[in-house]
Parts: C-alpha cells; structure tokens; sequence
C-alpha cells in the first residue's frame, strides 16, 4: 500500500536501531513518553520495542480520548440516550466503556437507540434522515477530532437541522501534559509528541516544554519508521546538548497547524473552566464546551443532564497508568478483575489504551516473546 | 447540578478477583508473577456476567465463548456436544456421522460474490468439510418478514439449490416461519447439515504437535470487508467480493496429497486469528504467525487500515485453514494450489510448544507481539 508500506520496511527500521543504539550512553537510562494513544498502539502492533536498546524506555502518556472520560460522562450520556425520542451516535470505541452504572452496549441491551459512526457527519446524516427523532453526536477527542465536531456543527447551522446536537467532551492535550510535567513522582527525558493533534494546533504550542521544563519534543509520525526516527531525533538532541521542538512529521504536520481548523474550534466551541478526566481529577481550562451561539446544538443544554460524577473505583489506577507513573501491570487489578472482557479502567477498552494495549499486543516479557518466536 | 456515585459494580469485580487470587511468593519478578496471575485468570471457566444479551454474544470472540461455555452447555452438558467442535461427530451403527448447524443473519442479504442463500449452504457444508465428512444433506429453516418481496425469496433459494448442487448435498427438509413487519430483518436462514466420515483420518486440536505448519487456502478478510462496504455507511468503494464457496473439494484434495493433515477449520466469524487462539488453547501449544506471509489483498488491507481493524480478524467464507505436519506442508500447499478454490495457498505460521495456549505475531515490521482472541466484533451480523 502506498504511502504506508515505505514507512515499515523493516531493513530500514534496522539500520534506525542500529544509529539508536550508538547514541545512547552506556549506563544511562532514557525515558520517553508518547503522548497519543496512537503512538502507544502503533509500538505494541508492530512490536517497534524489539527495535529498541533495553534503555531506552517508552511511556504511554494520557493521549488515549476515550481512556480520559470520566464514568460520571457516561452515565450522562446514558441519560440523554435514555430520553424519549433520542438516537445516541458514538464511535465504535466508546460502546464498551464502563459507566457507573454499565456501558452504552448495556444500556442499547436494554432498550436506548444508541448508534455506532465513523465520523460526526454521519450522525448528521442520521439527523437528516430521521427528522422526528433528536440525534445526539457523543462527541469525544482531542484537537484532533474537534475541528469536525466544530465543521459538523456549522454544516448543521447552515442547513437548518435542528434535531441534531453535540454532547461535547472534548478536550485540550497541553493542560494534559503540563499535568504531568508538574507532577512530582515521574522522571522523563523528552517527549514524543502527538502527530495528528499537531496537525491541527501545529508544534508552536509545545515551546514552553523545551524552554520551561527544559525537556526536548519531536513531533512524531504513526508509522514504525516515524517513531524510531523520532526516538533517534529525541536522543541526538540529547546526545548533542539540546532541548527543542523538532517536527519529525513534516509530511503532515506544519509549524503553525491549520488555521482553519483552529478557526472552527473556535467559532463554535470555548474553554470551560474545568473538567474531570479519568483518573487524574479536574484540569483547569482542559475542555471545550459549545458556545452560547450554539446553545441549539448543545444536548448539555437542550437536555435535562443529571451530571453525574462517579468516584474511580479505589482499586482502579487509571490516573498514574495515564500519568506513566505505573506501567500497566503494575496496576493492582490488571489482568485480574480489570481484562478486555471485563474492563474497569478505561485504559483497558479503547484499542489505544495502554493497559489494552499491553494486555492484547505484549502480554509477555519481551525477552520471553523474542525468544518463542526466534524457535 | 452534580450527584455523587460511586460504581459498585467494579467494587465488587474486585473484591471477586482478590478472593480468588493466588500471590505467588518467592523468587519471581513482579512482572512474572502479574502474568502468572493473568494466565490463571484466563483459565477459569468461562462465566457469564452480562444482565442481557449485548452485540459483542454474537460476535465469535471471547464474549461468544462464555456465553457458549457459561450458559449453552451448562445447560445441555454431554460428551458429545463438550467437543465444541463445528461439528458433532456420531457413531451410527458401524459407521461415524458428523451433524452440524448454523443461522443466517447477514446484512445486507445481497452482496458482491453472493447472497444469505449462498451462505447458507456454504457455511453448512463447509462446517461439515472440516471435519472431515462428506456432506450429504441439509435442512432449510426459514424466518422471514411479513412483506418480504417473494422475488428475493426466489433469487436466495436459486442461489441455494445453486450452491447445494455444487456442494453435491441435497436439501431433504425444511420449515417456514412468518413474523410481523418489523420483528425480522426481511429473512433469517438456518441449515443444519449431515455428513458421512468415510476417511480414516483423525482431526482435532488433540492431533496438533509442535513443528506443524499452519496454512491458509488464499487471501483473508474478503468476506468480511466485501459485507462492510456493501452496507454502504462508509462511502468507500472497493473492487471486492465475497470468498463464500463450498470447501468439500479443495478438503479432499488437501487429505489425498498430505496425510498428515491434523486439523482443519473454516476461518468465519472472529477470522483466523479467532480460529488459531481456539486451537492454540485446545492443544496448548503456541502459533507462531508471520505477518508477512499472510495473504491479504490490497484493497482488504486498504480498508482494513482506514477502520482500524487487523485483517487476521475479518471474516472469510470460503477459506480453509489447515495445521500439517511441518514435514508435509510443501506439498500440502502444492495441492491447494492446484485447485481453483487455493491458489492463493501459503504457509502462514507453524506450531511451537512454549508459550502454550498462545498465538504469536512476527509482524512485517520485525517486531513480535501477542495475538489475542477479540472481545467483540467491530462488524456484528457478517453471516
């Protein structure tokens, strides 16, 4: 396939390793976090740690969009799906993420009208076709996916549909990571930074990471070959006495980002003072609600919503998976009472979450896995 | 306003887990002994905790599972059905009898390369193929809606007596059933099929040994992703159709030209990753898969990449994965490949011992990673 196959050709994913390994330091540990949930599936499924020296370590960072939603916003929206005449449109990823009180399959199970779309335009479409029924879009993500909720929104204004609204969750990733640059508890070397999210809010926005906190970022493409080039950029800014933004994703990516998409946003959306994420508590100004122009798309306006807030369960360690602070497994229900079949923590749902991530894709020690399939 | 809950539910998953589980002491790494955990924990018989019946029961992965083993054969326990095989084999007299059934739900009813009517049969035939029988006869139950056009009854049932014809079955009985406008989606079809086993061979995960080769019959995933885009909801056009085919044929020549053939399934719903976890987990033995061997057409790994689903999951109707002795799978490959239905053979993984009850990935990139049985499917009703 073009475009994709140039970027896995394992012969140059070798010859990256072998440049990695002769920037590292002996005896120094290196850690790295990929921001975006996409970067943690791409590494567990094409097993890109077996490319790297065994210190250099990656962290999964709390990019993952459904793993950040809190049980309470399920429960709402369950509320809303719940109400007479309401269709409840999500992406496939949300249907199995546990509220307090069950999922949006259980709750479809019971009875709501609660549809699986590949974009908000087809919630629209369902709006369009179903003009006696009020659809509701569940609109969740970073920068990435905001721009077409927003463009979805003005598509809806500017045909005068008015049965259809947006359940807006959508949030910021700077907040995100400035969280986990002031938390105490974790040591990292530089990021790698969310190459879609970039494509929208550009790598400008990163520069206080490299001048505040003094930690270099490379914004980094999805394919194998993106992230080991990436990790080769991070560790020769290292190597070299650095501390930068690089874009390593420039076929995608440009400096500024898109300023048509930002213009949307903001047309149609604006910062809430605050917001629960899973696992790691309210964030100031890391969320986007409708604006009041477009209170007639709002379902968190057009609908009597409970605002539920359920307490993470005390066993669920989602907060420090999300943080990096605990790998996976370290987890104390991991694999036990919180698997793909059961999940408690959203991190074990979404195919982006770390926990689902490792449980699927690396449930072994790497060296046991290497060697089972060297035989 | 805010209400303050707390999910009871995951409390009491917990509190479940830890009365259950083992701490493993002594010399272990923390990592070992959370795998070790999670090995025992995968072991435990299958429960089902599910209030109702959700899309993820009938999508063939893990769900499917403790639905079947938590609830159907607690219900009908015998030796026979404990098997969990695609089909029952019976001893009749002198002679063994396998015996086979499966619905029809598909959507749409009509797609590139087929109908429901065509897998209907197909589906039947070929559960009956892979153990080894020669199918003989089926029955046809159908459940159709009130308003159903007659016209797309005739072209399902030309399509059936099409496909029994070159399965060389006959359809010996049937049932019809008629319900309201709106309590069935224009037409279900059930079969159940009968065969005969007049080999001497022996088929089954207890004959899968270490050093066995794993190999396919042709390009996976085009039935799943044909259905997919048939639906239309995606706006992505594809040169694409149905695998549906009866395998019998292609079964016999594989058994003439590789005796040692231990195996066989048809990789439907849950695709070939499904059907290779199913057998590393009956045998415990591992499946060594390389990625790059796989056979996937262009525009099944084209769409495959957009939605975001790994092909080794999608459903194929007309494909045979076989398991050889390692010895035999040159020339089992050679016979498939001399039959029109697998001349997009290839070897795609052997069999190894350690871990067991594992499947593995060497990916195309050179990494390695697990192959795990899916939770649902991201495409319900694809059969």
């Amino acid at each position: 396939m073009r475009f994709v196959d140039e970027y896995r050709d394992a012969d140059k994913g070798q010859a990256l390793a072998t440049q990695i390994a002769a920037l590292c330091e002996p005896g120094r540990q290196y850690k790295f976090m990929e921001v975006c949930g996409g970067h943690t599936h791409t590494i567990y499924k094409h097993g890109i740690e077996d490319y790297l020296p065994e210190n250099v370590a990656l962290v999964h960072g709390p990019g993952c969009p459904v793993c950040v939603i809190p049980m309470g916003r399920v429960d709402d929206a369950i509320a809303i799906a719940n109400e007479p005449g309401v269709i409840l449109t999500a992406f496939g990823d949300m249907m199995r993420v546990p509220g307090g009180n069950g999922s949006f399959l259980d709750a479809k199970a019971a009875g709501a009208d609660i549809r699986m779309v590949y974009s908000p335009l087809d919630a629209l479409k369902i709006a369009r076709t179903n003009p006696d029924r009020k659809v509701v879009f569940m609109a969740i993500g970073f920068e990435t996916t905001s721009p077409s909720t927003a463009m979805t929104v003005l598509r809806a204004a500017a045909e005068g549909i008015d049965n259809f609204s947006v359940f807006c969750n959508h949030v910021t990733i700077l907040p995100a990571i400035k969280a986990i640059l002031d938390s105490p508890d974790l040591r990292l070397d530089g990021f790698l930074g969310p190459g879609h999210v970039s494509t929208v809010i550009g790598c400008r926005p990163y520069e206080f990471i490299s001048r505040d906190y003094g930690k270099p970022l490379v914004c980094a493409g999805f394919e194998p070959l993106d992230l080991l080039q990436s990790v080769f950029m991070l560790l020769n800014q290292l190597a070299e006495g650095r501390c930068e933004v690089e874009n390593q994703y420039t076929r995608v990516v440009p400096w500024d980002g898109n300023l048509r998409a930002l213009e949307a946003i903001g047309q149609v959306m604006q910062l809430r003072p605050y917001f629960e994420w899973r696992g790691l508590g309210f964030i100031s100004h890391s969320a986007l609600r409708m604006r009041d122009e477009y209170a007639a798309y709002d379902a968190e306006r057009i609908f009597d919503v409970p605002g539920v807030r359920v307490a993470d369960p005390k066993a669920c360690q989602c907060g420090e998976v999300l943080k990096g602070v605990l790998k996976p497994w370290e987890c104390k229900v991991f694999g036990t009472a919180c698997t793909p079949e059961t999940p408690i923590g959203t991190c074990m749902v979404s195919s982006e979450g770390a926990c689902a991530a490792y449980y699927n894709f690396g449930r072994f020690t790497r060296q046991r896995l290497t060697e089972a399939a060297r035989v | 306003m805010t209400t303050e809950r707390t999910a009871g539910w995951a409390e009491r998953a917990v509190a479940e887990a830890e009365a259950t589980t083992e701490h493993e002491p002594g010399a272990l790494s923390q990592e070992q002994q959370v795998l070790k955990r999670i090995e025992r924990a995968r072991r435990r018989a299958p429960k089902i905790r599910e209030r109702r019946i959700t899309l993820a029961h009938g999508a063939g992965g893990k769900a499917t599972h403790s639905l079947v083993e938590g609830l159907f054969v607690e219900a009908f326990r015998n030796p026979t059905l404990e098997a969990l095989d695609d089909a029952a084999v019976l001893s009749v007299g002198a002679g063994r009898l396998a015996f086979t059934t499966d619905s029809y739900v598909v959507s749409p009813l009509f797609f590139p390369g087929g109908n429901i009517g065509d897998l209907a049969v197909n589906g039947t035939v070929n559960d009956l193929a892979v153990s080894g029988a020669r199918p003989l006869y089926l029955s046809a139950g159908f459940i159709l809606e009130e308003g159903f056009p007659v016209a797309d009854l005739q072209r399902v049932t030309a399509s059936m007596a099409a496909a029994a014809a070159r399965a060389g079955v006959q359809v010996v009985t049937g049932d019809t059933k008629v319900v309201q406008r709106g309590k069935a989606d224009g037409c279900y079809v059930n079969t159940a099929g009968v065969g005969v086993l007049e080999r001497p061979v022996s088929l089954g995960a207890a004959q899968v040994r270490p050093g066995d080769a794993v190999v396919v019959s042709g390009p996976i995933g085009d039935h799943g992703v044909t259905i997919m885009l048939a639906r239309g909801e995606l706006d992505i056009a594809a040169d694409l159709a149905s695998d549906t085919a009866a395998l019998p044929a292609l079964v016999d020549a594989l058994l003439d030209a590789a005796p040692g053939v231990r195996l066989l399934r048809d990789a439907t719903r849950g695709g070939v990753a499904t059907v290779l976890n199913e057998m590393a987990q009956a045998a415990q033995v591992s499946v060594v898969v390389d990625e790059a061997s796989v056979p996937v057409r262009p525009a099944v790994t084209g769409a495959c990449e957009l939605l975001g689903i790994d092909p080794l999951y999608v459903a194929c109707e007309g494909r045979l994965v076989s398991v050889v002795d390692g010895t035999q799978a040159a020339a089992a490959v050679a016979a498939l490949r001399a039959h029109p239905l697998g001349d997009g053979a290839a070897v795609i993984g052997r069999v190894a011992a350690d871990p067991p009850g594992m499947v593995l990935l060497k990916t195309a990139f050179g990494g390695t990673r697990v192959v795990d049985m899916l939770v649902g499917d991201p495409l319900p009703r694809i059969c």
